[in-house]
């Protein structure tokens, strides 16, 4: 890795106009995405303004009734958190299910949905790629594309957005809360990620020299019969293949709501908007699962090698949305 | 707050304290704390095995927690509590841990150990502690020590290859050190199933 130079930052203030005086500088969390980037050169930044010790650790309930995350939050503490595991089981459960337990730790909840794509060509520098150097190609297009995206591709990017902890924030209506130059803003998390287009180089709407402070999690209190079906290559410690995050609420045996986000399938975490309102009024029964199923991937577009993941991403569906009516037992 | 600023890209100073020690070094920062450990502090017990969090092998504490060290960078570790595979043993007594690997066959070539070892004090803590892992069944209702079922300890410990696969010694080291009655030794089993 080239070298740079380090500091600390003071405040979120402080943070945020040291980078707006540097544009190649960059945020350091709990580095282990960054330090991993940095060691196959995809970042080159001068400098790293480490946030780590910021005061943004804090889980805090909010007078609505929902939950503010700091951003530095760990993963770990996140998962262990008694209101998370009562309120939000499928956040618990889709942080747990990723990386490791050492990963977790240090892994904070701001670097986590700032976490770059895992496409081994965008991991490796000997191959062109338009997310590393717009313009250069993509081979993944043409190349071994199994782990690649089924839905919201561009011909200029097929990859997919790595994080397990982001489908369940996108199907809780998360809201990413940032502090720029210009000020607070907040983001809500389906306009955070971005779908890559022509510009597969920009994951996000963040712009460079802003902080994420803090994840507002609103009430959702059907949430609590929500579940995680996490597939993937090997039991543990891997990425997903799909990955689905859900939650029913019944009314009796008619579905009254619903939250259905996919993961392993797109360049952002995917909420699958089209299906939930399929389901609102239906009975809750299999055949209405396995529609809303057929409805969440009909514009799928497989590639050469990841078609499997279009039936896999179905009965994932299908089965998530069954468990969580049931009242979310895994 | 103390502000550590290098404006030149160049070595820093920065002070970190290892197994109850502290030690003063100039390093650059973008030198990771394995590679600090290994390299400027003669502390060769944590290994390299893959560099980038994918295997286990460089695992040490920082705070009480088990950390990869391949992807922490030393410039950021001032001020915390650093144990390593060196820090564990008592004079010339063993860790439990490190004793109960011993005694289940924990491990081959010994790669991976230093990074087994230290992940299992911790995952011994964190059961303690009431963490809950993604196989748990009930997560308001985590397992005690005495009940962490295989399936438990083989999540919890997944991020920690054993290119050697001495998973099942590892895993009976873990079931002893949880009072728990690991099953007979490997070879033994094999013994017994021999046809006649
Ligand atoms: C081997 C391995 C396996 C993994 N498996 C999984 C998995 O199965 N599922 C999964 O979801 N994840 C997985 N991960 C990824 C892991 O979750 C991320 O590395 C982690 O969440 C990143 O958090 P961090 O705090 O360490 O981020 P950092 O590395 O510190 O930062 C990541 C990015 O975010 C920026 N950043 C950090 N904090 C802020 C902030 N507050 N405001 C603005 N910018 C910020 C940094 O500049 C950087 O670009 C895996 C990682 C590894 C190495
Ligand atoms: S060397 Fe750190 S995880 Fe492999
Ligand atoms: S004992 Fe050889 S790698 Fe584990």
């Amino acid at each position: 890795m080239n070298n740079f130079s380090y500091s600390r930052a003071t405040s979120v203030q402080n943070a945020v106009q040291r980078a707006s005086t540097d544009k190649n500088a960059m945020f350091i969390a709990g580095g282990t995405n960054l330090v991993d980037r940095l060691k196959v050169f995809l970042d080159e930044p001068s400098q790293l303004i480490d946030v780590s010790r910021l005061e943004m650790k804090q889980l805090e309930p909010l007078a609505s009734g929902g939950l503010r995350i700091g951003s530095l939050v760990t993963n770990t503490a996140l998962a262990d958190a008694p209101e998370v595991r009562r309120n939000y089981p499928m956040l618990a459960r889709a942080i747990l299910s990723g990386a490791s337990q050492q990963i977790r730790n240090v892994a904070t909840v701001g670097g986590n949905i700032l976490q770059r794509t895992r496409c081994p060509y965008y991991y490796d520098t000997a191959f062109p790629c338009n997310k590393r150097e717009p313009d250069s190609g993509c081979p993944a297009l043409t190349g071994i594309n199994r782990t690649h995206a089924l839905l919201g591709a561009s011909d200029q990017c097929v990859a997919v957005h790595p994080s397990d902890m982001c489908v369940a924030l996108a199907a809780l209506d998360a809201v990413v809360e940032v502090t720029g130059p210009k000020g607070k803003r907040q983001i809500p998390f389906g306009d955070f990620h971005r779908l890559p287009g022509n510009t597969p180089e920009r994951d996000t709407n963040l712009e460079p020299e802003e902080l994420i402070t803090a994840i507002l999690l609103p009430p959702l209190p059907f949430a609590k019969s929500g579940v995680y079906l996490k597939l993937r290559d090997r039991a543990s410690y891997a990425f997903a293949l799909i990955s689905v995050a859900a939650a029913v609420d019944l009314a009796e045996e008619q579905i009254k709501d619903v939250r259905l986000a996919i993961g392993g399938v797109a360049h952002k975490p995917w909420r699958s908007q089209e299906a939930e309102q399929f389901l609102i009024g239906k009975a809750a029964n299999a055949a209405t699962f396995e529609e809303a199923a057929k409805i969440a991937l009909q514009s799928a577009k497989p590639l050469a090698h990841n078609r499997f993941k279009v039936e896999l991403a179905k009965r994932a569906i299908k089965r998530s949305l069954m468990l969580s009516a049931a009242g979310g037992v895994v | 707050m103390e502000v550590t600023q290098s404006t030149v890209s160049g070595a820093v100073a920065v002070t970190l304290n290892v197994n109850g020690k502290k030690r003063s070094l100039a390093i650059e920062p973008r030198v990771t704390l394995l590679d600090t450990l290994r390299e400027h502090l003669g502390l060769t017990g944590s290994k390299k095995g893959c560099d980038h969090g994918q295997c286990g092998a460089c695992t040490v504490l920082v705070d009480g927690q088990r950390v990869y060290s391949c992807l922490a960078l030393a410039v950021m570790q001032e001020g915390k509590e650093i144990v390593t595979i060196e820090g564990l043993a008592k004079d010339d007594v063993l860790h439990p841990v490190q004793a109960a690997f011993i005694d289940n066959d924990g491990l081959q070539c010994g790669y991976c150990t230093p990074g087994q070892i230290c992940a299992t004090v911790a995952l011994l803590d964190e059961v303690k502690q009431g963490s809950s892992s993604a196989i748990t069944p009930n997560l308001e209702h985590p397992p005690q020590l005495a009940e962490l079922s295989e399936a438990e300890i083989k999540e919890r410990l997944s991020g920690n290859l054993c290119r050697c696969s001495a998973y099942n010694g590892i895993v009976a080291a873990v079931q002893q050190l949880v009072g728990q009655t690991p099953p007979s030794a490997a070879a033994d089993v094999m013994v017994k199933e021999m046809p006649a």
